[in-house]
């Protein structure tokens, strides 16, 4: 190929096309509109235009943790490039592979204070996991394929560069991927044999082993929850994952126990505080996971398999890291297992199901759907039925709250890349833009959107992207009239002092919808909650069921902030004898 | 912030009865704009404790600086900012220099003191007992050159405090491995 001299915006389209980009979420302005102009001339890549830049970046999520594939952000300068922030750091936090590009004011005005300028990189250093500055058309090229390198290498996450208006007009040369050379940042994805070696005896010696694993296994690519699935069921062990990781092993499988954490099952935390071997796959033993750290899992031998060293050893000790991609490392297992005819004892492995089955008798997540008002848990065993008497594999997406807690009790996630939430940093706004994405990269798919009538309202701009590009997302409100998480904090731990967590004056949302020429349904009373869903799921046109639940229901169990495993509060019977720690008020 | 023992030593235990150390870590990097702004924001961010930091280009071929750090931190907290330090992008190399081998370090400082009479005669004998060296002078001032490790200078400054000290500037520590080993750029 003789290179041919090309504009810095049509440099960056290039770069986009040749990474086999074919979607990219945006919002135009004074210091992009030469990408704009490139946009306009070509047909290779669609342009979606959000309505506000934040939606850009929660759609960008959607579409990558959906597909595996990079999710693109294209946004102006300035304000543009701030709106962006909540986003970048959301995906930072969930380790999703995203790309920003964000317009500058030209090179020579950079320090002025010009008209929209930010220090767009410097604003951006903590909440990337990197980011360029672009001074040289020439660098261009192999900053946008370094870009693709860094952000899907290793532990993925968002890298943004930074384009000044002058760059992308000035003409260079372009270079394809194959010439560019990555000089540093280059993970290992292979773990240590010998570490594998030493886990996998140390598991064929347990008597109550455990299998933790979390989004990284989701991360590595299905192959590595194909790969889990088959290691879990070698081992007969119980597994259980993290908010991050559901999909990542079939939820109807047997030795699933659920969810762990905050608001995992009885069993599942019960089952982390009693193993002797824990094998944390692609997990990073997150505060919500280990609730108080000195009674976490206080005698069980720890495995860590992880990309990123950083999280060996940062809450908790382990005592055989082995760093490396979740598949990879899985893949050696399973051959390391096999290779040594590796079992574990059978009667000690049995006494410890005959634990989990009494455990599991207490039917943590069991609700009564009695009386008048619809239960926000049945209202969501309804609509994973009724998806299945459908034939419908949803993909879901959440916004953040009770609702969101729910959605990942009682939803069963049988693959991974289905279940879309933001876990680290529980960004309200999240759910609509993500479901956005989701059904941008997957047109024919039934995609849903869990919310609760609070999150909402923080993208809700977003409804006429949707309606612009007929993407048929369905929003499932469970409309419960509060800032519900906040209210049963409240409720818990600050003696029913209801402060500024009631929703007044919400919008009508049967006539938003309307307005938006799409399809309200409404759903007060349980006679008639299923018809709403099998018309929701029915109709091929973006959708706003509004679900009128519970007002004062919560989320058990919990282990209250500050609380051991063992501490967990099962339903509202616990809360007075529990009573939550003056040392737990002070975290979140 | 200094502390007054050499980097290695235990210098505190802190609340859950673990001990904190000083480290010297070295880090290979890119010469790029905003690169100190990443190692300094990470620090920052996280709330490690940077005691001294020092950078320069080292490098010109691969157009790389060489950044020296002391900081403390239990051995868990080390490990976590060695591992947080590997994974920035422009980093090619991180070396703890306190356990990964025997190591030497410097630091120099500029020491002004200000007096007359037999203060200042002082100030001249114990800069000739410490190896300082006079590099300004005027009829009531000396601005003393003085190179060794954080230890050495910290008792010259001590010193000089009665008899007229006015300002100090110091360059913070570098160090290198003893030995034939050197730091490679590991691409
Ligand atoms: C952007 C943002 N602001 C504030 C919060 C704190 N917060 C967590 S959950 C929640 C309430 C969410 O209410 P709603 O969306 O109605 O969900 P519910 O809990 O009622 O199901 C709030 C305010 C947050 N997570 N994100
Ligand atoms: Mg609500």
């Amino acid at each position: 190929m003789v290179s041919k001299e090309l504009t810095g915006s049509e440099i960056v389209l290039k770069a986009l096309e040749e990474q086999g980009v074919t979607e990219i979420f945006g919002y135009p302005g004074g210091a992009v509109l030469p990408i704009y102009d490139a946009i306009f001339n070509q047909n290779q890549i669609r342009h979606i235009l959000v309505r506000q830049e934040g939606g850009a970046v929660h759609a960008a999520e959607g579409y990558a943790r959906s597909t595996g594939k990079v999710g693109i952000v294209l946004v102006t300068s300035g304000p543009g490039a701030t709106n962006a922030v909540t986003g970048l750091t959301d995906a930072l936090m969930d380790s999703i592979p995203i790309i920003c590009l964000t317009g500058q004011v030209p090179t020579h005005l950079i320090g002025n204070d010009a008209f929209q300028e930010a220090d767009t990189t410097g604003i951006t250093r903590p909440c990337t996991k990197h980011n360029y500055l672009v001074k040289d058309v020439n660098d261009l090229a192999r900053v946008m394929h370094e870009a693709f390198h860094v952000a899907t290498s290793g532990r993925p996450g968002p890298v943004l560069i930074d384009l000044p208006k002058d760059v992308l007009m000035a003409v260079g040369t372009y270079k394809p991927k194959s010439k560019i050379k990555v000089r540093n940042y280059n993970p290992s994805v292979k773990g240590d044999l010998n570490a594998i070696k030493h886990a996998v005896e140390t598991i064929a010696k347990a008597k109550k082993p455990l299998i933790y694993a979390g989004g990284g296994v989701i991360n590595s690519g299905p192959a590595a929850s194909k790969l889990l699935t088959q290691f879990v069921k070698m081992t007969g062990a119980p597994c259980t994952l993290t908010l991050m990781g559901l999909g990542a092993f079939p939820a109807s499988n047997k030795q699933f126990i659920g969810m762990l954490g905050m608001h995992g099952t009885y069993e599942a935390n019960l089952a982390m505080h009693d193993c002797d071997v824990m094998v944390c796959i692609g997990a990073r033993f997150d505060d919500r996971v280990t609730g108080r750290l000195d009674a976490f899992s206080p005698g069980s031998t720890k495995i860590h398999v992880d990309i990123d060293p950083s999280s060996i050893n940062k809450n908790v000790r382990v005592d055989i890291p082995i760093i490396g991609d979740v598949g990879h490392v899985l893949e050696d297992m399973i051959k390391v297992w096999k290779g040594t005819q590796a079992k574990i004892d059978a009667k000690a492995l049995k006494a410890w199901w005959q634990e989990m089955n009494a455990w599991r008798s207490v039917d943590c997540l069991k609700f009564k759907q009695e009386g008048k008002v619809i239960k926000p848990q049945h209202a969501l065993t309804r609509l994973w039925e009724l998806c299945r008497e459908a034939k419908k594999e949803p993909y879901v997406t959440t916004e953040v709250g009770q609702h969101q807690m729910w959605a990942a009790q009682y939803l069963g996630f049988e693959k991974p890349n289905q279940w879309m939430t933001s876990g680290g940093l529980g960004t309200m706004g999240y759910g609509l833009p993500a479901a956005m994405g989701v059904q941008v990269a997957h047109p024919k798919e039934l995609v849903v959107c869990v919310a609760g009538e609070a999150s909402y309202l923080m993208n809700v701009q977003e409804l006429s992207t949707i309606s612009q590009y007929r993407l048929p997302v369905k929003s499932f409100i469970l409309n419960n009239f509060y800032l519900g998480m906040v209210r049963q904090w409240q409720e818990l731990l600050h003696g029913q002092r209801y402060s500024e967590s009631y929703m007044n004056s919400l919008p009508d949302f049967v006539k938003l919808a309307e307005t938006f020429n799409m399809v309200g349904l409404r759903a007060t009373k349980p006679s008639e909650l299923d018809d709403v869903i099998k018309e929701m799921i029915k109709i091929d046109k973006p959708v706003i069921a509004d679900i009128h639940v519970d007002q004062m229901e919560n989320v058990f169990p919990m282990i209250p902030s500050g609380a051991a495993h063992n501490e967990m509060l099962l339903g509202p019977e616990d809360e007075t004898e529990k009573p939550i720690s003056e040392e737990g008020m002070v975290l979140v | 912030m200094r502390g007054e023992r050499g980097p290695g030593e235990i210098c505190e235990v802190n609340a859950q009865n673990e001990t904190v150390n000083s480290h010297t870590i070295a880090v290979l990097v890119d010469n790029e704009p905003g690169v100190l702004a990443r190692v300094i924001g990470l620090f920052s961010g996280r709330g490690y404790n940077i005691e001294s930091l020092t950078v320069a280009k080292t490098d010109n071929v691969n157009n790389m600086s060489r950044i020296t750090i002391v900081t403390t931190g239990t051995p868990m907290i080390i490990e976590q900012i060695k591992a947080q330090l590997s994974r920035l992008v422009p980093i090619h190399n991180v070396k703890d220099l306190t356990i990964e081998s025997a190591s030497v370090e410097r630091e120099l400082a500029l020491v002004k003191v200000v007096g007359e009479g037999e203060k200042r005669v002082e100030s001249l004998r114990i800069a000739d007992i410490f190896r300082a060296r006079v590099v300004d002078s005027s009829n009531e001032s000396f601005v003393f050159e003085i190179v060794g490790d954080t230890g050495k200078l910290d008792a010259f400054i001590r010193l000089m405090e009665p008899l007229g000290l006015a300002d100090v500037s110091r360059t913070g520590v570098v160090a290198i491995s003893r030995g034939v080993k050197a730091m490679d750029v590991a691409y």
